[in-house]
């Protein structure tokens, strides 16, 4: 068993000290990288908290539509390729909610800001 | 440094300069560099912009147009009143600066969220659609004689080249399936008119001001195809910056772009025109899978690359918007 603190516990202390201490300081174009840099430490957190459970209901989604068994790769493999060849459509039940909340279950890992996420979290 | 061969070039086609100052990198990967500088002359100095394949880089990759086909249709957009830089200087072995040419500066600002929220702007905001409307009609109906050589595309061939680029990062994406699925069902067939089409008409290649737009730029991936395809990619919301109901670039109306469109003696087609947004939505969302694969797979090696990856995601709700909106 690894020691406290955790990694999510790590990262936001080095994200916070990154935005509050070092930010206001630097201009230019590095000051635009290391926003970057800071999305993708708040990005990792986010992931670190919300991937797992979201990951387990997409496979749980996925071996209902599809009737079968597999890693999470497998799965979204499989029925990429059925909905390549129009086995399954948006018509087919359960595809298109599932699709979206897969997608939605991305987004508040990815870019819980983007507008269209936001005003989807709305309706 | 770079001064050096510049000046040399430069006195060679711009009577009366004394010299250049201020050579700055602007933007550049390892095959294509743009550069702002100043040529020096007793009458003023003169804002110039280099835009160059570096000494050793041939010919353009894949979709590119080429330096010398960009140059060609700057000054044709040019010398048909559109705003357009003007070509200073194509560049010739013995510059010793690579492939490319020299343009005039414009001022003005092509940062996206500055154009949306800055009060500089406010004034020229409400007038853009219809502008670009007019603009990008102009660019489709230079003169066919004059052109170069460019790539020919169709729907067909650019859902295609779209499918092979997706499937050869071996990631399965089902909504990009769905989305390549929804474009071969919906593949309007050649278009009754092929034209000159920009290829990157958005934010980021039109430098504004507060008076509108001052220059369309960045003709890397012009070809011969649908006019309709500039008219949608302009509409694809990672273009709105969130301003997600003003469909033309997060400034204006659909309505108010075609009828710029019109005005300049085009007609637009509106359901063509949800198609190619459509396409550019899913196109936009395999570009970010593949700054990802570049930024894996070397040598550069930057966040910024990285997080664009992170970026597929928002073409996915995006094309779930467009195609499978919900209970509305």
């Amino acid at each position: 068993m690894q020691d406290e603190p955790t990694p999510t516990e790590l990262i936001k202390a080095v994200a916070d000290f990154l935005r509050t201490e070092i930010a206001p300081a630097i201009k230019g174009h590095n000051g635009f990288k290391l926003r970057v840099g800071i999305n993708a430490l708040d990005l990792v957190t986010r992931q670190l908290a919300l991937a797992e459970a979201g990951d387990a209901t997409e496979a749980a989604r996925l071996k209902a539509l599809l009737g079968a068994d597999g890693t999470l790769m497998e799965l979204n493999r499989a029925l990429s390729e059925k909905i390549a060849s129009g086995e399954v459509d948006l018509k087919t039940p359960g595809l298109p909610e599932h699709l979206w909340q897969t997608t939605l279950d991305k987004l508040a890992v990815d870019q819980p800001n983007y507008a269209s996420y936001k005003r989807e979290l709305e309706t | 440094m770079i001064e050096t061969e510049l000046r040399r070039c430069v006195a060679a086609f711009h009577p009366g300069a004394t010299g250049v100052t201020g050579a700055a990198k602007l933007s550049g990967g390892a095959s294509q560099e743009t550069w702002t500088f100043d040529i020096v002359h007793p009458n003023g100095n003169v804002g110039a912009i280099l835009r160059r394949a570096p000494p050793g880089y041939g010919a353009a990759p894949g979709r590119a147009a080429g330096l010398d086909a960009e140059a060609t249709l700057m000054q044709l957009a040019h010398d048909a009143g559109l705003p357009s830089p003007k070509v200073m200087h194509v560049l010739r072995p013995e510059d010793g600066l690579g492939r490319g040419f020299i343009m005039a500066r414009v001022e003005g600002e092509t940062i996206a969220r500055k154009i949306l929220r800055d009060e500089e702007y406010a004034t020229a905001r409400p007038m853009l659609a219809r502008q670009l409307g007019r603009v990008i009609a102009g660019i489709h109906g230079l003169p066919q004689a004059k052109l170069p050589k460019l790539r020919g595309l169709t729907a067909t061939k650019e859902i295609e080249d779209l499918s092979r680029e997706y499937h050869s990062f071996n990631w399965p994406r089902p909504v990009f399936e769905l989305a390549l699925r929804w474009l071969r069902d919906h593949d309007p067939g050649p278009s009754s008119e092929v034209t000159l089409v920009h290829g990157d008409f958005r934010h980021g290649n039109l430098i504004i001001g507060p008076d509108g737009v001052r220059a369309v730029l960045d003709w890397e991936l012009a070809h011969f195809g649908d006019p309709m395809e500039d008219l949608g990619w302009i509409c694809v919301n990672s273009w709105r910056f969130g301003e997600i109901d003003k469909p033309v670039g997060g400034f204006g109306t659909r309505e108010d772009l075609f009828a710029g469109y019109e005005e300049a003696g085009r007609k637009a087609d509106p359901d063509r025109v949800m198609f190619w947004e459509v396409m550019g939505t899913l196109r936009w969302g395999v570009m970010c899978c593949g700054m990802m694969q570049r930024f894996r797979s070397g040598p550069d090696h930057s966040m910024e690359r990285a997080m664009i990856g992170r970026r597929a995601s928002e073409t996915e709700i995006d094309l779930l918007r467009l195609l499978a909106p919900r209970g509305r």
